[in-house]
């Protein structure tokens, strides 16, 4: 009889999840399966879709030189900005967990750009910052140093726009540093007494006891990354020389530039396939990590 | 040396450090605040941080924009995209988290997962679709792609945090509650509604800066000046500008800004609280 009634009332819990039901089938199930619809078709947007096979994608790695352009890019970009962000959250973290006074200061003062790092006035700013006659290289020039091409060189460019993103390590670090509270004090204790040193410490008790946070957050940023889009268009525009034309810009061009839908969308399901690759090789990472933490040392 | 000296050197080098890179990440935005009131040829004239004669026709003649379109136009659109869209999150979402945390039903641990995996889902791969039906519903060119998605709770990553916190509240709570006569509705409503501020705010917060800053979506779902949001309108002064107003542009910049700084300041505490509850974006 408690159970009959107990279920009737938890049966209601499908009227209150119904919203995100509904969500969920409109904007995000049926985008998914159209997307991988129309990157089997050609269709710019006025006409109707016309089936044409994996045209779409035998077009872009056989002759779409911009694609392999963007993608590299994109890699590079990742790859460049993505474990420098993490390891500095990381690194400011552990310093701010040493008992800090005036640690809510510090970080509220490494939050900010975290903040507003997406949006386009910051963008503005990092262009006058870094362009030729910019602030950064004044500052050079004021120690005696000379400029630095920071956005007109392709050498430099992608770094400049990565150091944007490294600038915004403030939300991984919040992240770092409710793990790293969670971490028992008494662990740090026995390992004093066993005469282990800080980097040992480090990497023996505290790395492994955050692993969870830390896996979450590079697959978090792993996957904004791959997307990132604002910093290249406004600060660069994927220039010069296409060498920060990143993945988004070469998705925005071909969707809301020449409206080729289908060809569009074939390219955000590569990417789509490419994020989910680097993920399962994440979680098999994850994984093997993990069980070290639970059957290891201690 | 004792070793309680080397603990205080080791202090002070630390602040020391930590110091320092404070002022490396705020350097560039309060840079950004002074260089509003300097003169054009003062921007890129010297590395002094404070303007030697101050101005103020930057933001004058900024807020007239370009075109005909001025910055109060401007941030008018700027509400009417970002205000209900937060609100429609933050209820929505916290709808959703009260059907997680408090009722046990078939499926509900698959669907939750399925919720918590739309986290990774990236939207690259939606925004096609989304656009040539929104296209289809003549919805383009108004601020409707950002507000109605926002009814319907697609944003895991506030249900999340509200199950969490709902999960906080006694349960003892709704069975004093059902005993007294309210249907479940009521108790969300009237006794656990208002102990999820905290959780509601600090959604709400992010949800703002967010949209307020959202400037991928602003670029393709809105094309026509007099509905430009800021981040779009920015963009455009940037064009347009080119060489010649540099202390408008940043002045423009700096003022669409604001908002967020004095909601981050005046809230700072949900805000942490938000960021540990789950992931963060960005």
């Amino acid at each position: 009889m408690n159970k009959v009634k107990y279920t009737k009332r938890g049966n209601m819990g499908y009227l209150y999840i119904f919203p995100w039901i509904l969500g969920f089938l409109i904007f995000q199930l049926y985008p998914l399966g159209a997307s991988l619809y129309y990157s089997f078709t050609e269709y710019n947007i006025t006409g109707t879709p016309t089936f044409v096979g994996f045209k779409n994608y035998i077009t872009m790695f056989s002759s779409d030189l911009l694609f392999y352009t963007s993608l590299g890019n994109t890699l590079k970009y990742v790859f460049l900005s993505l474990p420098m962000k993490i390891i500095t959250a990381l690194i400011v973290a552990v310093i701010l967990n040493q008992k800090l006074k005036g640690i809510n200061f510090y970080r509220t003062v490494y939050y900010i750009p975290s903040i507003f790092g997406g949006s386009v006035a910051i963008s503005i700013l990092w262009r006058f910052l870094f362009m030729d006659g910019g602030l950064v290289n004044r500052m050079l020039n004021g120690l005696g140093m000379t400029s630095v091409p920071w956005l007109s060189s392709p050498n430099y460019s992608l770094f400049t726009l990565s150091l944007l993103s490294v600038w915004q390590f403030g939300s991984s670090m919040v992240l770092f540093l409710a793990a790293l509270k969670q971490v028992p004090e008494d662990l740090y204790e026995a390992a004093l007494i066993d005469g282990a040193g800080a980097v040992r410490m480090f990497f023996k008790i505290t790395l492994p006891m955050i692993t969870s946070v830390l896996f979450f957050n590079i697959l978090m940023q792993l996957v904004n990354a791959f997307q990132d889009f604002t910093g290249a268009f406004v600060i660069t525009n994927g220039g010069p020389l296409n060498s920060t034309y990143l993945y988004a810009l070469k998705l925005y061009d071909e969707a809301f530039k020449y409206f080729k839908m289908g060809y569009a969308s074939a390219l955000s399901w590569v990417l789509f396939v490419i994020i989910l690759i680097f993920t399962a090789i994440f979680f098999r990472f994850s994984e093997a990590a993990t069980y070290y933490e639970d059957g290891g040392d201690f | 040396m004792s070793g309680k000296e080397k603990k205080y050197i080791l202090t002070f080098i630390t602040h020391l450090a930590m110091i320092l890179i404070g002022i490396v990440m705020l350097y560039p935005l309060i840079w950004m605040l002074f260089s509003a009131f300097k003169t054009n040829a003062e921007i890129f004239g010297s590395t002094a941080l404070l303007p030697a004669e101050p101005v103020w026709d930057s933001f004058i003649k900024g807020w007239k924009g370009t075109g005909k379109v001025t910055y109060t136009q401007f941030y008018i659109n700027t509400f009417k995209l970002v205000i209900p869209t937060v609100l429609f999150t933050v209820f929505s979402c916290s709808f959703v988290a009260y059907g997680f945390a408090r009722f046990r039903f078939r499926g509900k641990k698959i669907l939750f997962m399925l919720m918590i995996s739309t986290l990774m889902l990236p939207n690259s791969v939606l925004i096609i679709p989304r656009y040539i039906l929104y296209n289809k519903l003549g919805w383009l060119n108004s601020y409707l792609p950002f507000t109605i998605p926002a009814l319907f709770a697609c944003y895991p990553f506030f249900i999340y945090m509200m199950v969490q916190f709902f999960r906080g509240l006694p349960i003892a709570l709704d069975e004093a509650a059902s005993i007294d006569g309210c249907n479940t509705f009521q108790v969300y409503w009237t006794i656990l509604l208002p102990l999820t501020k905290p959780a509601l705010f600090s959604a709400a917060i992010f949800q703002f800066i967010w949209t307020w800053n959202d400037f991928f979506n602003s670029l393709i779902y809105i094309n026509s000046v007099r509905k430009f949001p800021i981040v779009l309108a920015l963009r455009m002064s940037l064009d347009a500008t080119a060489a010649a107003n540099w202390n408008q542009v940043l002045a423009m910049s700096v003022l669409s800004l604001l908002p967020g700084t004095i909601l981050f300041f005046s809230a700072q505490k949900y805000f942490v609280e938000g960021v540990s509850a789950g992931s963060v974006k960005g």
